[in-house]
């Protein structure tokens, strides 16, 4: 079923920073969609050529839409057509969502310590989304480590939530220039802070990594160092190969 | 044929006969996994094959060095769409390590330091095409893509070929392994686009 490849209308598109787009999908009969989850997109040029490639959801509504955040690679081949030329009203192929690992789900009852590097913050955010639209009442935590403000995704949402929010916490770290006014200069992200700022290993959350390789790599390990248990540590490893294995 | 972007142009990779259906080929080696990396000593580790009769066949990291080694040239192929072309790998073929072993089995369970499993025909690990393997690109295997050793089945999609291999079960059913319970296709050939279940 989740694996046919079926046609989605593109129903909004919103720049998310200078690099980055929000695309909104509708997909017919679009239905148990999970937060944390992918979708492949099927481009096909007019000669039939065609590329595929994997891309976090960022919203899964509660209705036939879902939005995909996409950042633009260097020398990528799909990402530059999805944030530069794809338009509303364009239509494109996916199929999924798929994946039953890096997934959060409402019934979900253990506190969750979430921890983005860059554009690893989408699926990150469908849970976010997903859990401040539900009645669950467990703790969030997010730890979103940034170049700088600027390269923020869901900027407005985020500061709402982490403001309104009674069951969401937000920590920034900014590695290249800070916002004005933050109390600390740009640093790189490093042990004794980050589990200075997660939720501690008692009582053990659950814990979802996602950015590039060597953020996932080494924050995971930071995490195993520090006593916090293999098992309740989930990793994706975002960027241009696409979100699972 | 699909939905025309006519905006899209693309780079024409999969006109290489060597590319399965819907992958691209990348330069770099990804790094694709849904855990920490587990950290083993090679003097804890082992191999091991058990049978439906309760054999355990195991070999330490110096008895399986001790074994007829092989240097293999091939492709890989991951489910989320990458393919690597002329890898390069050295290890010890399934065939050599199943030499002993008697079983009616039709099935395994690879079983990886750090709990990860998948499932595979113990016909997909024969006939010279899976080994246990300990080098890339000459050099030992890093942790992150499964060192000390890692199950290497190139024909199937690379999730199949499980990071810090532990053993193998043989099993009378194709029970699902862990990504196979997660969404992702039983068997996995990439040349089929057995890609989700």
């Amino acid at each position: 079923m989740s694996t046919l490849w079926r046609v989605a209308d593109v129903v909004s598109s919103m720049p998310e920073t200078e690099s980055a787009r929000t695309i909104g999908l509708r997909v017919n009969g679009q239905n148990g969609k999970l937060a944390g989850q992918h979708i492949d997109i099927r481009l096909t040029a007019d000669d039939g050529y065609t590329a595929v490639r994997s891309y976090s959801v960022a919203r899964a509504g509660m209705d036939e839409t879902l939005e995909i955040t996409v950042d633009e690679l260097v020398n990528g081949e799909v990402s530059p057509y999805l944030v530069r030329e794809l338009a509303v009203g364009d239509q494109l192929e996916i199929r999924g969502p798929v994946g039953g690992w890096f997934v959060w789900k409402p019934t979900d009852t253990n506190p969750v310590q979430l921890i983005a590097g860059g554009s690893g913050i989408v699926p990150l955010m469908s849970m976010i989304r997903a859990h401040h639209a539900s009645e669950n009442p467990a703790q969030f935590r997010l730890l979103y480590s940034l170049k700088s403000p600027e390269a923020g995704f869901y900027r407005e949402e985020l500061q709402t939530l982490g403001q309104e929010s009674r069951k969401l916490i937000i920590d920034y770290v900014y590695t290249r220039k800070v916002p004005k006014g933050w109390p600390t200069a740009p640093q790189r992200l490093t042990a004794e802070p980050l589990l200075a700022t997660i939720l501690p290993k008692d009582p053990a959350p659950d814990i979802f990594i996602c950015g590039q390789t060597v953020f996932v790599e080494t924050v995971a390990e930071w995490l195993v160092q520090a006593g916090y248990p293999a098992a309740s540590i989930k990793t994706e490893r975002f960027g241009g190969t696409g979100g699972t294995r | 044929m699909g939905i025309i972007s006519s905006g899209f142009h693309g780079r024409r990779q999969n006109g290489n006969p060597a590319l399965p259906p819907g992958q691209y080929e990348t330069g770099g080696f990804p790094v694709l996994t849904a855990g920490p990396a587990p950290r083993i000593p090679i003097e804890d580790w082992e191999f091991f094959i058990t049978t439906e009769a309760g054999q355990r066949h195991a070999w330490s990291w110096d008895a399986f060095m001790a074994l007829p080694q092989m240097d293999i040239d091939t492709d890989i192929h991951c489910v989320t769409s990458w393919s690597k072309l002329g890898t390069s790998w050295r290890g010890v073929s399934l065939d050599t390590l199943f030499e002993n072993v008697e079983t009616s089995c039709g099935f395994t369970m690879a079983h990886s330091y750090g709990g990860y499993t998948t499932n595979l025909p113990l016909p997909d690990l024969l006939g010279g095409r899976a080994w246990v393997a300990w080098e890339f690109d000459g050099e030992p295997l890093e942790r992150a893509h499964g060192g000390p050793a890692r199950l290497l089945v190139p024909h199937l999609y690379f999730w199949k070929s499980a990071k810090w291999i532990n053993g193998i079960e043989l099993t009378q059913d194709d029970d699902p392994g862990f990504w196979e319970s997660n969404g992702y296709h039983t068997h996995g050939d990439p040349w089929r686009e057995e890609r989700y279940s």
